[in-house]
């Protein structure tokens, strides 16, 4: 792994979230400072922001919006949206969470927020001079107003469920959203409304389009009361009740978790589930054969524990997969991003850590960086080939 | 097998403090994105409610203005897996071993038992002329840039150092050619070794072509370190040539010169052929090996130390071999000389002995070995996996592991490591290998085959890859939709359609998006699709993309839209073409057979006016029956829906299409009756 390339985001605040494409030519970022900004790759690899829109107030009145926002919406409860919807606002907090739809639906976001919302965007092809400067419009859809508390993750659904986001919010709900009609945006219904019982920090949806499987999610919650409850859930969905309902709980994460992602499938049987808690920990999911589980019809897991490391030292607060779903990535109070990998042995072990030098670098724009290329491997190497030399006779 | 254990690789990101910030991060399909930000502040701002700094970490509001203090100016950086992938150099390398590679698969089943141990040693043989021309063309660049002097320092540099990772890929391969894929038995064995460190060790040839090219080479001060260069690498002809010229000029000591020149003439050499026996030539060494002793004891060579420590070299003396450090330079140098000056018929599976003695005896007992040392002692050792592996370790990209491999799979020596990560190790590294082709603009094409050869997760692995490949033009969606088609990837192909057609759409394109919809097999969106065109056609009176729906053929089935879209197309190809009673029945029909969505029903019988209106009867009077039903359902269904509606140019419009109906009813009834009386 090297840096190739820095770019300066230009937000005010921390970031909070950094989000690719499907085809990784786009990227999104979110931030405390309220905003939401949309990064394109040009033909020769330069990043340009395309869009950014967010709220130029001082924080001061914001605050005040904010609680004037909450009081509203204490009285005029879901219809109180008026109140400051018709700020052109992305959101009245920080943004938590941005993530991509497929480019099947089109060029969609959706963002969830402190301020107790999710907003899902689309992007319009622009008037021609927007796209003179090199800009595109992107217009929000909706805002999914049911949660009462901050909605900590949005997430969309495998695009062959169609165009569906599940939502998490601190007051440990979770919420799935379907957009019928994929050409109307504005018109989400509720669909579901799944009572975690546990503030839920994040959750993910099992990839797999297998028929075999049901639909899944799985849920993590960081409540750091002292209990010995299950912070991780999984949800399926039972095509009899069509509803979801619990099928597992993985009692053995008992400390608050950050993060949590399904390994893509690769046409598995079994399910793998990364978790970020004190530690990174990977399980896997077997299904057990639907005759031998006795509850109606929901499958029954064997769950194994196949690797847990405590390099972080500390807190585990993200973890994410490779496309391919053959290297774990995880990020933890150390500072670091560490990659897992099986082997072909199925050993599990880190192959890389990207770590931060703590050294200050002024904000100069898009630059190559190589330094950090050279491996200490590599020049080992090098250094052991001292005896034979560049020029080398004809065989 | 163990692990290596070894350190994991760090990446240094430059700036991020790793003790005041987390790192945030995010998979691409072929970068990695990294940013700086505080995890911890999440928790923090939850439970301080709005109303500023009430937690421990103050809210993202409360100090939205100013930043954090704490971190600089907010970054992104783009982190990408495996530099050697982008270097221009490299190419060459990735291309043209493709092409070995997808041959060496392809003639697996062709060939007997017998001719395939030759064409694996010729398929060896060519990665390594690839890899050999790759490191020439390098070194040139890098030659030629630091005269240039228009590259920075770092990047030839660079250059410099693939040329020496390059040259040591190659004689690891090499090694690894003549030990397991040709395994040569004793006797040519050591003559391979020969060639082997011939090839590699070419430190003195800068000093033999000094001493040769001067005009006197036997007065020259490095005379003798060339003589023994040649006698260290067993190049007896090219010695006894040069002690000939010093023969010449020192008469005195003919005689001696004489006797050394035979000695070396004599030396039994293994043959390649099968014209002689091991115990043969193990005779025949013993014999010459007793000649040189009883030279050496009677003191032949005592006037002159230069032949007399060749003699000791020509006896297998490590000491005096080991004297010679500096010409040898490395010890799988010593270790070939020492076996042909002492052990000639050395068997394959002795090697591990004489390698291991020959690296503490040149290296001493203080040095480490470097990596190179144990992969090349790994070889001897023939611990096929350790080489793997420390060569996975040491090298920083996949190429040389993935195809070695491979081609060791290929003479059949690795033993199946059945694991669910990929079928064995082979499949494991060229996954790795392909999946980093992948993470290039260009380079995945050549990654396509490789997935295509391994057995258990290639095909996942490519569907996985090929749907992120960026769909930037038609052109190379249709290139990327081919490989799909071909696999028969029916997901991916559909997906791709989709997504062009979705993007087609949105830039309202509206003929390219319908294709895509049809390739796709959409029937929804291909619906959409088509009302969008009815809706244009509404307004603005004429269709665009007319071939595109001329030439729909049996597609237009996918909807019932499509299809309407089609034959309502036909109808006015028809009717341009004064074909009218075709054109009329087709009118009638897509009524009647409801294709025509009601909403549309209108501008259907209004374009049914003309017809009417033309001189001679074209509707019948059964025809003229069906289209005043068809009015009356669709007033019928207007009333009931949207009670009355005063919609002065749609009332005018159904008067006169009554008007129009009637007129041609009585003029059909004329005609009609005329007809039948006649």
């Amino acid at each position: 792994m090297f840096v190739a390339r820095s770019i300066a985001a230009d937000h005010r605040d921390l970031i909070h979230d950094v989000s690719f494409d499907f085809h990784g030519r786009r990227m999104a970022t979110c931030s405390s400072d309220q905003s939401v900004k949309v990064w394109d790759k040009s033909e020769n690899g330069d990043w340009h922001c395309t869009a950014s829109w967010k709220v130029c107030i001082n924080s001061y009145y914001t605050e005040i919006l904010l609680f004037l926002f909450y009081f509203c919406r204490e009285i005029f409860s879901r219809s109180g949206n008026v109140c400051l919807r018709s700020w052109k606002t992305t959101h009245s907090g920080s943004v938590w969470r941005v993530t991509w739809a497929h480019p099947e639906f089109g060029q969609v976001l959706a963002s969830c927020s402190f301020d107790r919302t999710a907003a899902v965007w689309e992007e319009i092809v622009g008037e021609s001079n927007d796209k003179l400067r090199g800009q595109s419009h992107w217009v929000k859809r909706t805002t999914l107003v049911d949660s009462r508390t901050s909605v900590t993750d949005v997430k969309f659904a495998p695009k062959h469920m169609g165009l569906m986001l599940a939502t998490c919010s601190a007051d440990g709900v979770v919420r799935i959203y379907e957009a019928p009609d994929v050409m109307n945006l504005s018109q989400w219904s509720l669909q579901h409304e799944i009572s975690c019982k546990l503030s839920c920090s994040c959750i993910s949806w099992n990839p797999s389009s297998s028929r075999a499987h049901s639909p899944m999610i799985a849920v993590g919650s960081d409540d750091n009361s002292p209990n010995i409850l299950a912070k991780v859930q999984i949800y399926e969905y039972n095509e009899n009740t069509r509803k979801y309902a619990k099928a597992e709980a993985l009692m053995t994460v008992t400390d608050p978790v950050h993060d949590i992602a399904f390994a893509p499938n690769l046409g598995r049987s079994f399910h793998i589930l990364a978790v970020a808690t004190k530690d990174v920990r990977i399980f896997t999911l077997k299904p057990l054969r639907k005759e031998l589980t006795s509850s109606g019809g929901l499958t029954k897991f064997e769950i194994h524990i196949v690797a847990q490391f405590d390099n972080h030292n500390s807190q585990v607060w993200r973890v994410s997969w490779n496309i391919t779903g053959t290297v774990l990535a995880s990020s933890g109070d150390d500072g670091c991003v560490r990659l897992w990998k099986a082997n072909y042995m199925d050993n599990w072990k880190c192959t890389g850590i990207l770590k931060g030098n703590g050294s200050p670098v002024n904000g100069s724009s898009q630059q190559g960086i190589f330094n950090a290329s050279l491996g200490s491997a590599n020049t080992s190497l090098q250094n052991s080939l001292n005896g034979s030399s560049a020029s080398r006779k004809q065989s | 097998m163990e692990e290596p254990d070894t350190e994991p690789p760090l990446t240094v990101v430059p700036g991020a403090d790793p003790a005041r910030t987390q790192l945030c991060f995010e998979w691409g399909p072929a970068e990695m994105l990294l940013c700086e930000t505080l995890f911890g502040r999440r928790g923090g701002e939850r439970r301080g409610a709005p109303g500023g700094s009430a937690g421990p970490a103050p809210t993202g509001c409360g100090v939205a203005g100013g930043g954090d203090g704490a971190l600089g100016p907010s970054r992104v950086f783009v982190v990408r897996r495996d530099q050697d992938i982008y270097m221009e150099t490299l190419r060459k390398l990735f291309n043209e071993s493709h092409g070995i590679f997808v041959g060496l698969q392809r003639c697996e089943e062709e060939r007997a038992a017998r001719a395939r141990n030759a064409q694996l040693v010729q398929v060896s043989k060519n990665y390594r002329s690839v890899i050999r021309a790759c490191m020439e063309d390098m070194h040139q660049a890098a030659i030629s840039a630091r005269d240039s002097a228009l590259h920075s320092q770092y990047s030839i540099q660079l250059c410099f150092f693939q040329v020496s990772i390059l040259s040591a890929m190659e004689l690891i391969w090499n090694l690894c050619e003549i030990l397991f894929v040709e395994a040569a038995p004793a006797g040519p064995l050591l003559l391979r070794l020969l060639d082997w460190v011939q090839l590699h060790i070419c430190d003195v040839d800068n000093m033999v072509r000094e001493v040769l090219g001067s005009e006197n080479p036997s007065k020259h001060k490095l005379f003798w370190n060339v003589v023994d260069i040649f006698v260290l690498q067993g190049r007896m002809d090219e010695a006894r040539h040069l002690l000939s010229k010093e023969a010449i000029a020192n008469p005195t000591s003919m005689n001696m010169y004489k006797i050394l020149d035979d000695l070396m003439k004599k030396m039994p050499v293994p043959s390649l052929g099968n014209t002689q026996t091991l115990t043969e030539m193990e005779l025949k060494w013993q014999h010459w090996h007793e000649e040189c002793q009883r030279y050496l004891q009677d003191g032949t060579f005592a006037s002159n130390s230069h032949m007399e420590s060749i003699c000791k070299i020509l006896l297998g003396d490590e000491n005096a071999i080991l004297e010679k450090k500096e010409l040898m330079t490395t010890w799988y140098h010593f270790l070939v000389t020492r076996l042909l000056y002492s052990h000639p018929t050395v068997k394959p599976m002795e090697l591990r002995f004489y390698a291991q003695s020959s690296m503490d005896m040149f290296l001493g007992e203080e040095s480490n070995p470097e990596p190179l040392d144990t992969i090349l002692m790994a070889a001897f050792e023939f611990e096929l996996h350790q080489v793997i592996k420390e060569c996975s370790v040491a090298l920083s990209n996949w190429w040389f592991v993935a195809h070695l491999t491979d081609l060791l799979d290929h003479c059949k020596l690795l033993q199946s490591h059945n694991l669910y990560f990929g079928s064995n190790m082979r499949e494991f590294l060229l996954l790795e290998y392909a999946s980093g082709l992948f993470s290039h603009h260009s380079l995945w094409q050549l990654g396509v085959d490789y997935f295509d050869h391994c057995p258990e997760y290639g095909r996942v692995y490519l569907e996985l890859h090929i749907e992120r490949i960026p769909l930037n033009t038609e052109q190379k969606a249709l290139k990327v939709l081919r490989i799909c088609e071909q696999r028969q990837m029916h997901e991916q192909v559909r997906s791709i359609c989709k997504i062009m057609a979705m993007k087609a759409l949105r830039n309202n394109r509206l003929g390219s998006a319908l294709s895509w919809s049809i390739r796709a097999k959409d029937a929804a969106f291909a619906t959409l699709i088509s009302d969008r065109f009815l809706k244009d056609y509404c307004e603005r009176g004429y269709f665009s993309d007319l071939d595109l729906i001329d030439n729909l053929g049996p597609s237009m089935l996918l909807s019932d839209r499509l299809t309407f879209l089609g034959k309502y197309r036909e109808f006015h190809r028809l009717y341009g073409e004064k074909r009218f009673s075709e054109a009329a029945r087709l009118l009638l029909m897509l009524m009647t057979a409801h294709i025509a969505p009601c909403s549309f029903w209108m501008t259907l019988l209004t374009d049914a006016l003309p017809l009417l209106e033309q001189k001679e009867v074209i509707f019948s009077a059964e025809q003229t029956y069906e289209l005043m039903r068809c009015l009356e359902d669709l007033t019928a269904r207007k009333l009931d829906k949207q009670k009355f509606q005063d919609d002065d140019v749609e009332t005018m419009k159904v008067e006169m299409l009554r008007l129009a109906l009637a007129r041609n009813l009585a003029r059909v009834i004329v005609k009609e009756g005329t007809l039948e009386g006649s």
